[in-house]
This record gives C-alpha cells, sequence and structure tokens, in this order.
C-alpha cells in the first residue's frame, strides 16, 4: 500500500502544493478499496476522514423518504466525497456508493487541517474548490426545481421521434443534457419523471412514446 | 445482432473507468484498446456513458413514437 503522491497532485485540493511537498506529506493518507455497490458515506452518519477517490467511480446522491433517488454526480479519481460534513462536523447530506471496485485515499480532519496551516495556499484553494462544488450544486437545485428543463427534455423527445422503429434519430442523455444545457443527471430524472407518468417507455436502446398528446401538454406548458 | 453501446476510439484516454463500473462484462481491454463485445447481459443501464470522462463511450437511444 503505497500513496501515489504524482496522484495527489491531481486532487483539486493539493494541486496547488509542489511534487516534494506531496512527497513530504504522503504518509498522512491511508489507502482503503471498496468492492462495487458498497456503500461509502452514509446520509446522517459522521465523517472524521475526508475521502477522496483514487481508482474507480462512485455515485453521490440523496434518497427521498419514498425510497427515490436523485443522483448529485459522479465522483471520479481526484475528487473529494465528503467535504461538506468534514468541514462543518455535522451529519453527511448525501450518500456515496462505489459503482465498481473502487481504491479511496483518506486524510483525518485533523490531518487536512496541519497541512492546511502549514500551507496557507492550499486553506486559499480549498475555497475555490468548494466555491466550484457550490455553484455546481446551484445549477443542479435550479434545474431539478423548475420545470423548464422538464420541457426541453420532452421538447427534444418531440423533435427527435417518428412513428416506427428504423431511420430515427439517436440521441444519447448526454447529447439531450447539451441540448437542454443541463447536467446528464437532470436528463436522467426527467426521463424518469415522464416514465412514471406514464409518457414514455424506456427500453433497452429505445425510448418509446406511449402519450404524445401529453408531451405535447408539458411543452406547451412550460412555454 | 445485438445493440451494443458505441465508443470512440479517438476520444478514449483508456481511463477503466468503464470497465470498472460494467457489471456485465461486456466492456474488455483487448489488447491495450477498449473493446465492447455483443451481448444480452447489457441491460442498457448507460453507467458506462455516465461514468465516461471524455464522452468517448455513448448509449443511445431511438425515439419512436407508438402508434395507438
Ligand atoms: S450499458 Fe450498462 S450493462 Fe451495458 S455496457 Fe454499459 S455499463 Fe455495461
Ligand atoms: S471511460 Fe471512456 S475514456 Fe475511459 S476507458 Fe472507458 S471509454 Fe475510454
Amino acid at each position: 500500500m503505497t500513496i501515489d503522491a504524482a496522484f495527489l497532485k491531481s486532487i483539486s485540493y493539493f494541486s496547488v502544493m509542489s511534487a516534494a511537498e506531496l512527497e513530504a506529506n504522503k504518509q498522512l493518507f491511508t489507502e482503503k478499496t471498496v468492492q462495487r455497490g458498497e456503500v461509502i458515506i452514509m446520509e446522517g452518519e459522521l465523517s472524521d476522514t475526508l475521502y477522496f477517490v483514487a481508482a474507480g467511480a462512485v455515485k453521490v446522491f440523496k434518497t427521498s423518504a419514498q425510497g427515490k433517488e436523485q443522483i448529485l454526480s459522479i465522483a471520479r479519481p481526484g475528487e473529494a466525497l465528503n467535504d461538506i460534513p468534514v468541514f462543518d462536523g455535522k451529519p453527511n447530506p448525501v450518500n456515496a456508493q462505489a459503482l465498481g471496485p473502487v481504491t479511496l485515499y483518506g486524510l483525518k480532519k485533523d490531518k487536512l487541517l496541519t497541512i492546511m496551516q502549514q500551507y496557507p495556499k492550499v486553506a486559499l484553494n480549498t475555497n475555490k474548490v468548494l466555491a466550484e462544488r457550490m455553484r455546481q450544486l446551484v445549477t443542479l437545485v435550479e434545474d431539478l426545481s423548475f420545470r423548464h428543463v422538464l420541457g426541453r427534455v420532452t421538447k427534444i423527445l418531440l423533435n427527435h421521434s417518428s412513428e416506427g422503429a428504423g431511420a430515427n434519430d439517436h440521441l444519447t442523455q448526454q447529447e439531450m443534457a447539451a441540448m437542454a444545457g443541463t447536467a446528464r443527471e437532470v436528463v436522467a430524472r426527467s426521463l424518469k419523471t415522464l416514465e412514471e407518468q406514464g409518457f414514455i417507455r424506456i427500453e433497452r436502446h429505445r425510448i418509446v412514446i406511449t402519450n404524445k398528446k401529453s408531451l405535447e401538454e408539458i411543452v406547451a406548458e412550460s412555454g | 445482432m445485438v445493440e451494443m453501446p458505441e465508443i470512440n476510439q479517438d476520444k478514449c484516454n483508456r481511463c477503466g473507468l468503464c470497465i470498472s463500473v460494467c457489471s456485465c462484462g461486456a466492456i474488455v481491454l483487448v489488447e491495450n484498446k477498449v473493446t465492447i463485445i455483443e451481448t444480452e447481459d447489457c441491460h442498457w443501464c448507460t453507467t458506462c456513458e455516465a461514468v465516461c470522462p471524455t464522452g468517448a463511450l455513448t448509449c443511445s437511444f431511438e425515439i419512436i413514437v407508438e402508434k395507438d
């Protein structure tokens, strides 16, 4: 188990540290591996260790009282999973689950604070990292709470559909997100909403519009 | 022929994230190249597309209006 100092440089928190500084501090980090499906962070629990993804991908999400899941982001190597509870000392606001085998680097809160005291540039940079995260979340909240994105996604479906299989357009959720000016997570949510209402059916490789009239009404309502 | 997610080799940086998340084993490394094998086990969860950092991997949907 060796912590890769070169990799630490790719973590936005520590990108301002030099290779030598990271090499000198890498023993403060611990490594942990988790299996596919394992819950790394649980909503409501306290965290005294900041975790970074070192390898693999992690789903960061919230679950509603009805058990509905909303993905907030997919954390890839270099990204932190639980900075909010580590910094404010309050319970985790989100869950994080490994999408496949994942390697994590952990840094205890007191060690993180030691690094920040020793290298004030890390503390300064943290403001930037957290502000970026906040910006992403504000945009997500906006797109999830207002119906305009649902309307835009619905319009995209109608514009790219035709009757019968064959020479139709093919669109990915990523492309729909780019067209609707939103995040992929919001498109996934919009499609799920339309499916729950019985207006579309999501199949392997196909989205079947089962109630075109209702979709047209959604577009008209969202202006 | 089973429709499968597609990969654009020019965009792929071989980070391996798609391979690590696919639970059906459809994505493998063949001679250092990320390759998708045809399998009915792929249930089009689109997780491989979601984790791909470069947009190289795509799970597209054909949009069809059902006739009543
Ligand atoms: S869509 Fe899901 S099951 Fe199919 S190849 Fe991608 S990750 Fe694997
Ligand atoms: S996740 Fe994307 S970039 Fe990474 S190996 Fe798979 S296709 Fe290539």
